[in-house]
């Protein structure tokens, strides 16, 4: 299954938009942050996992949902919310606690949860996974269209979540798809170290269902694959599981110093950068110009000056706001 | 509650059952899945006969995958549906806990309110029939600390059924915790005292109140499920001795019916708290510690409870009845207090 000319530019597009949201969250990060490092300091406090590298994973998948599929992503959630149509001035509110936040400042980068487009996040590796066969289950129940995506790290194919899930979803025949973002590190501890297996889409055959791997973080390539993988969900054919070379370019969260990696390793990830990749086969085939990279640099910039406007300038929640929405109103 | 009494009398479990299947049947939204509800119908009775009414698309057994299934329920509510699903014993909340008080507590919070999270989790509770450590908790503290789950605890099949009824129509996650030895299944031993007369028709209990099920002006008996019998039998051995025991059932802890412990000990001056979860940093403290922030000189003596000890529950029967709640126990705490 290939991407056509416009799916291939909305991948370009939102992939240059999540790594430039990225640096400037980034940026905005490091912002009463020098020159000590202190977590609880600037406009953006508390943990920060940046998702850069890992874009190809979002779009070659999302490229093939709806608003109303389900998302389950991680606490690496950013190209993903991007990907699905997150509300960008919202979530960036949201990742500055402000009261025009998603949830007005209850959960943050970690906890971005949109009702609108189906999409969810959680801080806690593989608790996703659960949530994403639910969704899965309900469309089956009510008999509505919709599959469940649930993204997933490599690390949290090691958690007893993911076995318990991906059994039912086989046992059941949900359409649900688990997308295995492996970046080849869970923290500082490298695949190799924590992994009985180099793949894990070999996994998919102790539940008897379809298991993927598509090397080299190529957004065409994931693209074709999860295509298959969703149509066959939506067809009611069951599960799939997909497991995906990417890249984290950043650390763990910002402020990890990255001495576990090997010498070189950065600099080597860099150089494959599936960003540019992509941009350059597409001046090559004729599919972009060189007046189309730069209206699309320059809309990208807008996007993002207009979402940091919007979060900077809306005000912070009432600080006894804390106190609301732990539960429903009895109707 | 329907105005005209009922005459039938049912069991807690088959109050559960019976409002599941109400609920059932004007909203199909609602399902049920868990470890043996289906065909077995439930391990302590509590879905018996759905499957036959509903099917095994509505009854769902699952495969012993607590994690994945408790967070099914979780994103099942959160696309629409009103999951009812059952943790066969709560000690088996250590295999799941982060898709419950993690996940399934703190979406509504966490999409400030903008997701509705409409799960009920039932789960038997409750010792004394030599199940051991790991099938005898209460753990009622353990849910009611974290934020996010109302939490609700039947002493009786009226307030079973009416509590079901309520939980299953609230949108948020609500932790129906029903006491093993109330349930009506006669290989556990069972209260008489918890069948009771239950309508027919549906009502509500309403979640967050707690109900006077025995008026007195001396000693306040605080307890809920199991401790609510206890405390009654303790009244009838107090009336003996002339002394008239008020028992509250709290029924949710919750929210908590705050208001009504203070009313009560405000006109008897004296508190037991009953309870069979663990003693420290539990349900005892918080009710103790609700009348003493609202007005300590409401207190004639110092409170008392009779609670579980802070020990794991032992499987020899004269260790774990030693161990228990019960009347008498209350009673030597209302002697305790000095009169």
């Amino acid at each position: 299954m290939q991407p056509g000319r416009a799916e291939k530019r909305w991948m370009y597009e939102t992939m240059l938009l999540s790594r430039r949201y990225e640096e400037a969250i980034e940026k905005i990060y490091l912002e009463g942050k020098q020159p000590r490092f202190d977590m609880a300091a600037g406009p953006i406090p508390g943990e920060m996992h940046l998702s850069n590298g890992q874009e190809p994973c979002a779009v070659g998948v999302i490229a093939h949902l709806e608003a109303h599929d389900t998302v389950t992503a991680t606490h690496r959630p950013h190209h993903q919310a991007i990907a699905k149509g997150v509300d960008l001035k919202e979530m960036t509110a949201e990742i500055f606690g402000k009261k025009a936040g998603l949830s007005g400042g209850r959960g943050g980068h970690m906890h971005l949860l949109d009702p609108r487009v189906n999409f969810v996040c959680s801080g806690i590796i593989a608790q996703g996974l659960g949530p994403a066969l639910g969704a899965a289950l309900s469309r089956t129940m009510q008999g509505k269209p919709g599959v469940a995506v649930a993204f997933i790290g490599e690390g949290a194919v090691n958690q007893g979540a993911f076995h318990e899930t991906m059994n039912l979803a086989a046992l059941w025949n949900l359409p649900l798809i688990v997308v295995v973002e492996d970046n080849a590190w869970g923290i500082s501890v490298s695949k190799k170290d924590s992994t009985a297996v180099e793949r894990n889409h070999v996994r998919a055959a102790a539940y008897g269902i379809p298991g993927h791997f598509v090397p080299d973080n190529d957004p065409i390539a994931i693209y074709d694959v999860a295509g298959e993988a969703i149509a066959r969900a939506r067809r009611g054919e069951g599960p799939t599981l997909i497991e995906i070379e990417t890249d984290r370019l950043a650390g763990h969260f910002m402020g990890d110093a990255e001495q576990y990696r090997p010498e070189g390793e950065k600099d080597a990830l860099f150089a494959r950068d599936p960003i540019p990749r992509l941009r350059d086969q597409m001046l090559a085939a004729g599919e972009l110009s060189a007046e189309d990279v730069a209206s699309i640099d320059a809309a990208v910039a807008r996007r993002i000056d207009e979402a940091v406007a919007f979060a900077r300038e809306s005000p912070y929640p009432e600080p006894s706001d804390a106190l609301e929405h732990a539960f429903h109103p009895v109707t | 509650m329907p105005e005209e009494a009922s005459t039938r009398k049912l069991t807690i479990a088959r109050a559960m059952a019976e409002a599941i299947a109400q609920e059932m049947r004007v909203d199909e939204r609602v399902f049920v899945m868990g470890e043996d509800i289906a065909a077995l119908g439930g391990v302590f009775g509590n879905t018996r006969g759905l499957l036959d009414e509903f099917g095994d698309k509505r009854i769902r057994d699952t495969p012993i995958s607590e994690t994945a299934f408790m967070g099914a329920a979780t994103g099942a509510a959160m696309d629409g549906m009103r999951p009812v699903v059952e943790l066969m014993f709560v000690d088996f909340m250590g295999v799941c806990f982060d898709a419950i008080y993690n996940c399934m507590a703190k979406n509504v919070y966490f999409s400030g309110g903008s997701f509705k999270v409409p799960v009920v989790l039932m789960t038997s509770t409750g010792g004394g029939y030599s199940d051991a450590g790991q099938h005898s908790q209460c753990l009622y503290g353990s849910f009611a600390h974290l934020p996010g789950m109302k939490v609700v605890s039947p002493s009786n099949a009226r307030d079973a059924k009416g509590l079901m009824t309520a939980a299953i129509r609230d949108d948020n996650p609500v932790v129906f915790m029903y006491h093993k030895g109330l349930q009506g299944m006669g290989w556990l031993g069972t209260e008489p005292a918890a069948i009771v007369p239950v309508p027919e028709e549906t009502f509500t209990t309403p979640i967050g109140k707690a109900a006077v099920v025995r008026e007195g002006s001396d000693v306040t008996i605080v307890g809920l499920a199991m401790g609510v019998h206890h405390g009654l039998r303790a009244a009838e051995q107090l009336a003996e001795r002339g002394v008239s025991a008020e028992v509250l059932d709290l029924r949710s802890l919750v929210p908590l019916d705050r208001e009504a412990i203070i009313a009560s000990v405000a006109k008897t001056g004296r508190l037991i708290v009953v309870d069979e979860d663990y003693q420290s940093y539990g349900v005892t403290g918080e009710i103790i510690a609700t009348v003493v922030e609202h007005d300590v000189r409401l207190l004639e003596s110092s409170p008392q409870r009779v609670a579980y000890p802070d020990v794991p529950i032992p499987f020899s029967r004269p260790l774990e009845q030693f161990c228990l709640p019960n009347a008498d126990k209350i009673v030597a705490a209302y002697d305790a207090m000095g009169h």
